[in-house]
C-alpha cells in the first residue's frame, strides 16, 4: 500500500477498504479534490440530480443491501441538502456514511463561501458526526466512521472533511481495526433474562410477536420464525419490520398500530405476553399508551437501551443484539401449542379482514395486489409517504426482509424514488417497485435522469388520487372536509373555500406523468380502468428500464382500518359506511 | 427528585454541544453544569445536576451513555459523595455593617475577596444546602449580586453514612 496519499486519496481508499460498492454524490467546490481522484477509478459514482437523491439512494442501498450506504456532498447548501436523508435514516436506523466537503481549515467561522455547520446542523440527525481538523486523524475518522455507522443500532455518521485537508498529504495509513474506548455496544444478552424470557415464553397462553425493524438490521428473521413456530406465537410487525415473517403464515398478523390490522391490534390487546423484539413502541404503533397491551407482561429485546422504558413500562428488558439473544433463547425454549389463543386468531382473521370496496374507478388496494402477483417474491418495493405507503404495507404479501423499503420514522415524502434507485444499485436483477402518490414523487422526480442515464430499471406506479391523499383523508375524518391546500388540482381560480366536490372543480392537472417521463427517456404507460390494470403492469415489468405507470384513482378513497391519534389501538375506524 | 450524575467525556471540541443539545432536543431540565479537565489529558470530567421522576432519570443516564464521546456515566445520587458548589456574593455593606457581615462569614468559612464603602464580596465553599443556608443568612444585608457554580461532585471511597 502507497503511504504517501493525500487526504482525498485516503478517502477513496478508506471506501476500497470498506468494500463499497457505490457511492452516490454531487460535487462542489469543497469536493473537487475527492472528485479529481475519482476520475477514471474504478469506484462506481451515482450522479444524482440533487443531494437529497443521493442520500435517500445511499439509504435505499443499505437498506436492500444491509451494507454501509455511502454519499458525497459539497460543502453548504450540498451538505444542507443532505439533511432530510440523514434524518430519515436516522430515525430508520440506517447505516450511512455521508461524506461532506468543508471550507478550508483556516476560514472555518468566517461565515466564508458555501459555509455552513455542517456538525452543528447534522449532529441531531446523526449517530455521530465529525469534523476532521487533521489529516492526521482522517484514517482513524473514517475507520471510526464506517465501524460507528454499522455496529450497534446503525445509523448515519457524517464525516466533514475541509479542502485544504483533502489536499496534503497523509502520512498514517488506513488501520484495519478501531477501538472506542467510548463506544461499546452490547451485543449479547444477560444470560439471566434470556432464561427468564424463556420462562415467560413457556408460561403464556396467549402470547404475540411484535417485530420491528431491529430483527431487519440483525438479520434475525431466521431466529424469529424458528421462536415463532417452536413456541406457536402469532407475529405482527411494524411498517420497518415487514417480512420478517412471512405473511403468508397462518401465525403472520401483518402491521399494528394506526393503519394495522384489526387482528393484529386485537391480538396486541388480548395477548397476556407481548414479546417486542427490535421495535420501539412509536406512538403509530401503540396508540393510547396505558391501553396498549395492557393484559400483557411485555417482554423488551432490543440492543438500543434507551429504547427500553422509553414510552412502556416493560417486564424484561433484555439488551443486545437481536440475532444472539433470540438464537439463546431458542436453545432453551420448548416445543409448545397454543390451540386456542391460535383458533381465536384465525377466527379473527376471517371476520376482519383488510378490505376495501371497489368502486367505478381504480381501486389502490386492488393494484397493490395485482403489483404482488405480478411480481415474485425477490422483488422490493419501495414506498413514498401517505395513503401510497399504508396501501402498499397493507395488501401485498411480504415473505422475506428488505423487500419493504419505507421510510417509516421520520415520513419522507419523495424517499421512496430515490430509495429504489438505490435498491436497484444493490440488486441490479432484482425487480424494484416504488409505490408512489402523485404529491410525493414530485418532490425527487429529478432523479428519472439519474435512472434513464444509467439504466436503473426501476418501476414507478404512481398511484394519482389528484391530492395530497393522507392530508386529505384527516381534513376529511377530522377536520370537516375543510380540504385546505390538500388538492393537487388546486390553483388560482378556486375559492377559498372549498369541501372538494362541485362544478367549479379544475380539470386540469400538473403534470403529466406519462410525458414527463418521455421527457426524461423512459416510458410512460397511463390507465383509468380495473381491467387495464394488470396488463399495464406486466408491461411495465417487461419494458426494460425504467418506467412510470400511473394509475388514476379516486380521491375519496381512505386508508383502513385506521385507529384515530391518541385512541386505543383496538377503536378503529373501519371504513365508510 | 434531583440527580447528580458524573460524566467522564472525551476532551474534543464539540462534546459539550452534543450534551447540551441532548437536552434540549429531549426536553429534559438541566440545573447545573460544570465541565473541566480531569486527572487524564484527554479526558473532561462533567457534574450535571438533573431534574425528573425516575423514568426520566432513567432516560437521561441511558442517553447520556449512548452518546458515542461519553466514557462513562455514573449517577452517583444513591451513593455516598462529597459535592461541592462555590458561590461569589456582593452584599450591601456601609462601614458600620461590617463587623456583622464578618460574624456570618466566620460561621461558615467564607473570604472576603472584595471591599468598598458600599459593599462586601465574599466567596463561600460548601454542599449546595450549607451554601443555601449562607445565601439565605446573607439576604437580610441585601444581595446584589450572587454567581454560583452548581455542584461539582465525587464519589466517596469510605462507604460510611456521614
Ligand atoms: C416532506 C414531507 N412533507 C410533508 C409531509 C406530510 N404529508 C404526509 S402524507 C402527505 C400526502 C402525500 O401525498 P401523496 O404523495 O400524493 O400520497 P397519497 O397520500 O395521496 O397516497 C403529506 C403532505 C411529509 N410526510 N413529508
Amino acid at each position: 500500500m502507497k503511504n504517501k496519499m493525500t487526504g482525498a486519496e485516503m478517502i477513496l481508499h478508506a471506501l476500497k477498504k470498506e468494500n463499497v460498492g457505490a457511492v452516490f454524490g454531487y460535487p462542489g467546490g469543497a469536493v473537487l479534490d475527492i472528485f479529481d481522484k475519482l476520475y477514471g477509478t474504478d469506484i462506481q459514482f451515482y450522479l444524482t440530480r440533487h443531494e437529497q437523491g443521493a442520500v435517500h439512494a445511499a439509504d435505499g442501498y443499505a437498506r436492500a443491501s444491509g451494507q454501509v450506504g455511502v454519499c458525497l456532498a459539497t460543502s453548504g447548501p450540498g451538505a444542507t441538502n443532505l439533511v432530510t436523508g440523514l434524518a430519515t435514516a436516522h430515525m430508520d436506523s440506517v447505516p450511512i456514511v455521508a461524506i461532506t466537503g468543508q471550507v478550508h481549515t483556516h476560514l472555518i467561522g468566517n461565515d466564508a463561501f458555501q459555509e455552513a455547520d455542517v456538525v452543528g446542523i447534522t449532529r441531531p440527525v446523526t449517530k455521530h458526526n465529525y469534523l476532521v481538523k487533521s489529516v492526521h486523524e482522517l484514517p482513524i475518522i473514517l475507520k471510526s466512521a464506517f465501524y460507528i455507522a454499522r455496529s450497534g443500532r446503525p445509523g448515519p455518521v457524517v464525516v466533514d472533511v475541509p479542502k485544504d485537508i483533502q489536499q496534503q498529504i497523509c502520512p498514517e495509513s488506513y488501520p484495519d481495526k478501531v477501538e472506542i474506548r467510548s463506544y461499546k455496544p452490547t451485543v449479547k444478552g444477560h444470560p439471566q433474562q434470556i432464561k427468564k424470557a424463556a420462562q415467560m415464553i413457556a408460561a403464556a397462553n396467549r402470547p404475540v410477536i411484535y417485530a420491528g425493524g431491529g430483527v431487519v438490521a440483525s438479520g434475525a428473521s431466521a431466529e424469529l420464525r424458528e421462536l415463532a413456530d417452536t413456541a406457536d406465537i402469532p407475529v405482527t410487525t411494524t411498517l420497518m419490520g415487514l417480512g420478517v415473517y412471512p405473511e403468508t403464515e397462518a401465525k403472520a398478523l401483518k402491521m399494528l398500530g394506526m393503519h394495522g390490522t384489526a387482528y393484529a391490534n386485537y391480538a396486541v390487546q388480548e395477548c397476556d405476553l407481548l414479546i417486542a423484539i427490535g421495535a420501539r413502541f412509536d406512538d403509530r404503533v401503540t396508540g393510547k399508551l396505558d391501553k396498549f397491551a395492557s393484559k400483557a407482561k411485555i417482554i423488551h429485546i432490543d440492543i438500543d437501551p434507551t429504547s427500553i422504558q422509553k414510552n412502556v413500562k416493560v417486564d424484561l428488558p433484555v439488551v443486545g443484539d437481536v440475532k444472539l439473544v433470540l438464537a439463546e433463547i431458542n436453545k432453551v425454549i420448548e416445543k409448545k401449542q397454543n390451540t386456542d389463543w391460535i383458533q381465536t386468531i384465525l377466527t379473527w382473521k376471517k371476520e376482519h379482514p383488510l378490505q376495501y370496496n371497489g368502486g367505478s374507478s381504480i381501486s389502490p388496494q386492488y393494484v397493490i395486489e395485482q403489483v404482488e402477483k405480478v411480481a415474485n417474491r425477490e422483488t422490493i418495493i419501495t414506498t413514498e409517504v401517505g395513503q401510497n405507503q399504508m396501501w402498499a404495507a397493507q395488501f401485498y404479501k411480504y415473505t422475506k426482509p428488505r423487500t419493504f423499503l419505507s421510510s417509516g420514522g421520520l415520513g419522507t415524502m419523495g424517499y421512496g424514488f430515490p430509495a429504489a434507485i438505490g435498491a436497484q444499485v444493490a440488486h441490479p436483477d432484482k425487480l424494484v417497485v416504488d409505490i408512489a402518490g402523485d404529491g410525493s414523487i414530485q418532490m425527487n422526480i429529478q432523479e428519472l435522469a439519474t435512472a434513464v442515464l444509467y439504466h436503473i430499471p426501476v418501476k414507478i406506479i404512481i398511484l394519482n388520487n389528484q391530492s395530497l391523499g393522507m392530508v386529505r383523508q384527516w381534513q376529511g375524518i377530522f377536520y370537516d372536509r375543510r380540504f385546505s391546500s390538500s388538492c393537487l388540482r388546486r390553483n388560482i381560480n378556486c375559492p377559498p373555500h372549498c369541501d372538494g366536490s362541485g362544478d367549479m372543480c379544475p380539470k386540469e392537472y400538473v403534470p403529466n406523468f406519462v410525458k414527463l417521463a418521455e421527457a426524461y427517456g423512459a416510458a410512460g404507460y397511463f390507465a383509468d380502468k380495473t381491467e387495464e390494470v394488470t396488463p399495464t403492469l406486466e408491461k411495465a415489468f417487461n419494458t426494460p428500464g425504467p418506467v412510470i405507470v400511473e394509475f388514476k384513482i379516486s380521491e375519496e378513497e381512505n386508508v383502513y382500518p385506521m385507529v384515530p391519534a391518541g385512541a386505543p389501538i383496538d377503536k378503529m375506524i373501519k371504513g365508510m359506511a | 427528585m434531583r440527580h447528580i450524575i458524573n460524566l467522564e467525556v472525551e476532551n474534543h471540541s464539540g462534546v459539550l454541544a452534543r450534551i447540551a443539545g441532548l437536552f434540549s432536543a429531549r426536553g429534559f431540565n438541566i440545573e447545573s453544569l460544570s465541565v473541566a479537565h480531569a486527572e487524564k489529558e484527554d479526558v473532561s470530567r462533567m457534574t450535571l445536576a438533573v431534574r425528573g421522576d425516575d423514568a426520566i432519570i432513567e432516560q437521561i443516564n441511558k442517553q447520556l451513555n449512548k452518546l458515542i464521546d461519553v466514557i462513562r456515566v455514573i449517577d452517583i445520587t444513591a451513593n455516598y459523595y462529597v459535592d461541592r458548589e462555590l458561590v461569589l456574593v456582593r452584599v450591601n455593606c456601609p462601614p458600620n455593617k461590617r463587623g456583622d457581615i464578618q460574624q456570618v462569614n466566620e460561621i461558615f468559612g467564607a473570604k472576603v475577596v472584595d471591599i468598598s464603602n458600599k459593599s462586601m464580596t465574599m466567596e463561600m465553599v460548601g454542599s449546595e444546602a450549607k451554601v443555601d443556608a449562607f445565601m439565605e443568612t446573607m439576604r437580610p444585608f441585601g444581595i446584589q449580586e450572587v454567581a454560583r457554580t452548581g455542584p461539582i461532585a465525587m464519589l466517596r471511597e469510605f462507604k460510611k453514612k456521614y
